[in-house]
């Protein structure tokens, strides 16, 4: 396969996954904003959302933190090279580049995607009916994923969309479980009270989690369970843990394919050990905002040595 | 004017049954199906860019949903003529580069060969694989009556096109099963099919396997890109750009996941002055540095093969029909357009006298572009077109207004006639192929003679009935 290609398989996956992403960021913001203020200055949902978001910087500065405004630059705002609007664009742009490798209903799902993502009305449905623009958006990528399964053949390609999917998809677990650390909770008595759990099962919604939560373990809304389940647990479908072991899987078939292991491997190895091996306890004791950050970092290096294992620079 | 479809009030006998059918279905089904396709097509993507607009860069092209169609025997003319055409102009095309016979033989004057800007010395003496030069020859014909055809223009470098050959069935075929149920068309999906066995049979005398073939494109930017990449999945090949190629020793590599592959056949959309930087035009950054040292060797086979482009200028094809001649020892089977060569001061006279009724062409133009259609042209746009002219005549050819068959087509206030030409691909490797079909072009405005799709031309599908 055309490294270019495999490029661009695996960056048109992670933009599809991260505008699903974007509106499940929102999604808490919005669901939060819905708590009544309990304290003083902590009406910080959006503003976190933001910050969570890792486009802050291209904000901004003088603009309000409401949810109209930062909703709108999250979803349309060409400036900001996140913004669910340039996600889709940009997926497309990387499937034309090679329409040859993707199937006509992956084509077709992205195309349509855009065509009516472009529309004015979509504006007004963001504006007026976020929550049903969020459904719009993670139907999306569910129609994305659904017609990739369904189509497309298991060969390298396959692998480089699923590899861009799982990057991305961790990198955004990560992302929203931080959003709780940029919630200001000013005093210690406020962890684990009331608007505490319910920030807590936030996340879980927004990871649409919180039915096999519940199934996992019942009615423990504890934020330790729920790091837990989206951080350890390898049986929730968006855990750090399950990203990372379907990373290597998708990681080992090239291997296996190609009959070649690249430095990559034993990265993605190490990533992997690092969330079967780590207790809650730990992680919370030595700061959820430094795991966080670390892993992170961790997932962007395997980003860029998958690309230097399979030649994305060229050769 | 001879209309396609119906003739001294009767309907023709190949448009027979499609018009007993549009009759039965009535105007509400029609537009109902005219509006279902334009979604079809907006859904898979096919889509023309036009240069140089701004606007949408991804333009739907119009799409006629009526057919124009052919007998058997219309199209077993036009077959023997297309084929006629694309094997005389491979052997002037090894001719020109070798021996020029045609040359010393006095039928072509050498100036326009070897002063022409398409002529290229860099393949001079080079063989490729089987004498071809032009692998897909798009013939542009148009009719004037029942028994009228005339070759417009021949198109030897890449021509584009063929794609719409292929969908505009596809959605037909999705929009009308009971038509095609019923009739006999013959069918046209075998033009892939048949591209690749072309490519495969001109791989170059040191491919050892195998050959290994892709498609070059300029980019997504390209207005043809849809085609591009049509036609490498439909063939299951690698649909590159130049980035993605290199040159190692002395053969053409791909960069791929695994390392360096191997390519041995490039069926490039890319014009010969942008393919290698090194022999052309040292700007180009679509092309691959060291491309042409290799395709000298041996080491690569290129389609169109460069320089191929000497035989489809404008002022060449007025001496096909000698070609034929010469090299065949044959009576053309389609005829040229009575064409007056400017640089011809007897035909510069005439051309300048009656600008008004005649079609100036640049020689070198492409794509209706720097056209004068004198009945649709005013007198300041003609005075303006004759001090271009005068300016250099050798740059101009002029032919006659065709009056150019029309055949119905949905427009505004219902359905109207329409000008349409028609271009078949003509495929020429170890074997000479052509799929029973082509594209029919048709110019969507009342009178236009322009079908070009830059120009805002539409498509229609082309219907060969079976005997």
């Amino acid at each position: 396969m055309l490294s270019r290609t495999a490029d661009n398989l695996f960056w048109l996956s992670r933009y599809v996954e991260r505008a699903e992403n974007m509106a499940r960021l929102m999604e808490m913001g919005y669901r939060m904003a819905l708590m009544p203020a309990v304290v003083d200055g902590n009406r910080s949902e959006w503003e976190s959302v933001l910050s969570a978001s890792g486009c802050a910087s291209s904000y901004d500065p003088d603009a309000p933190l409401r949810q109209e405004e930062v909703a709108n630059f999250l979803i349309f705002n060409r400036d900001n090279p996140s913004s669910i609007i340039n996600c889709f664009e940009s997926a497309r742009a990387s499937a034309r580049a090679m329409r040859t490798a993707i199937t006509a209903e992956m084509w077709e799902a992205l195309n349509n995607s855009l065509m009516e993502l472009r529309r004015p009305s979509m504006q007004n449905l963001a504006k007026n009916e976020l929550p049903e623009f969020i459904d719009w958006v993670k139907r999306q990528g569910s129609l994305f994923r659904g017609t990739t399964d369904s189509t497309i053949l298991r060969n390298d390609g396959y692998d480089f969309i699923r590899l861009g999917t799982f990057i991305e998809r961790a990198d955004n677990t990560a992302r929203l479980l931080d959003v709780k650390y940029y919630v200001l909770l000013p005093e210690t008595s406020m962890v684990g009270d009331g608007v505490d759990n319910y920030q807590w099962t936030t996340v879980l919604r927004a990871a649409s989690s919180l039915r096999a939560f519940h199934w996992v373990y019942r009615d423990d809304y504890s934020p330790h369970r729920i790091a837990h389940f989206l951080i350890l647990n390898p049986f929730s479908p968006r855990s750090l843990a399950h990203c990372a072991e379907q990373i290597t899987y998708h990681l080992d078939r090239l291997a296996r394919h190609y009959g070649q292991r690249h430095n990559v491997h034993g990265q993605a190895v190490e990533m992997y050990s690092l969330l079967t091996q780590s207790e809650m306890d730990e992680i919370f004791s030595n700061g959820l905002h430094e795991f966080l950050t670390d892993f992170q970092g961790r997932n962007r290096a395997l980003s860029n040595a998958i690309g230097e294992a399979y030649y994305f620079g060229g050769q | 004017m001879f209309n396609e479809m119906k003739m001294d009030d009767q309907v023709r006998e190949p448009y027979r049954a499609l018009v007993d059918w549009m009759e039965a279905s009535g105007p509400e089904v029609l537009e109902q199906k005219r509006l279902e396709a334009e979604t079809l097509f907006r859904k898979i993507g096919i889509t023309f860019a036009v240069y140089g607009e701004g606007g949408d860069p991804e333009r739907l092209i119009p799409f006629d949903l009526i057919p124009r169609i052919f007998t058997a025997g219309e199209w077993r003319k036009l077959d023997r003529g297309v084929k006629q055409r694309a094997r005389a102009l491979n052997l002037f095309l090894y001719d020109v580069y070798h021996n020029a016979e045609i040359i010393k033989a006095g039928i072509i004057p050498a100036d326009l060969i070897f002063k022409n800007d398409a002529f290229e010395p860099a393949v001079i003496g080079i063989d490729p694989p089987r004498k071809v030069y032009s692998h897909i020859v798009g013939v542009d014909i148009v009719r004037t009556g029942p028994e009228d055809f005339y070759v417009l223009e021949d198109n030897c470098r890449t021509p584009s096109g063929v794609s719409y050959m292929l969908e505009n069935r596809e959605i037909m075929m999705r929009m009308f099963p009971d038509l095609f149920k019923s009739l006999r068309i013959e069918p046209v999906e075998s033009y892939p099919d048949m591209l690749l066995k072309t490519l495969k049979s001109i791989a170059p005398p040191k491919c050892d396997r195998e050959p290994n073939i892709v498609v070059l494109t300029p980019g997504a930017m390209n207005s043809a890109y849809y085609e591009h990449s049509f036609l490498a999945d439909q063939m299951g090949v690698e649909l590159v750009e130049g980035q993605d190629l290199f040159v190692y020793e002395d053969r053409v590599y791909m960069r791929t996941t695994r390392g360096p592959a191997r390519v041995d056949v490039i069926y490039r959309r890319i014009d010969d002055a942008y393919i290698d930087p090194l022999c052309f035009r040292s700007d180009s950054v679509l092309g691959i540095p060291g491309l042409m040292n290799v395709y000298r060797s041996g080491g690569v086979a290129i389609c169109s093969a460069p320089g191929a482009g000497v035989a489809d200028d404008k002022a060449v094809y007025t001496y096909v029909p000698d070609m034929i001649r010469f090299y065949l020892g044959q009576e053309p089977i389609l005829n040229n357009v009575q064409t007056w060569k400017c640089g011809k001061p007897d035909d510069l006279k005439y051309v300048l006298e009656h600008l008004g009724e005649l079609v100036v062409k640049e020689v070198h133009g492409s794509g209706g572009y720097g056209m004068l259609v004198g009945p649709a042209s005013t007198k300041e746009e003609q005075v303006a077109y004759a001090q271009r002219i005068k300016a250099d005549p050798d740059d101009f050819i002029a032919q006659p207004t065709l009056a150019l068959s029309a055949c119905p087509t949905f427009v505004e206030s219902g359905i109207a006639p329409r000008h349409v030409d028609f271009r078949p691909f003509c495929l020429v490797g170890d074997d000479i192929r052509l799929a029973p079909g082509g594209l029919t072009r048709v110019a969507m405005r009342d009178g236009s003679l322009v079908v070009n799709s830059s120009q805002g031309g539409g498509v229609k599908d082309t219907w060969i009935m079976s005997d």
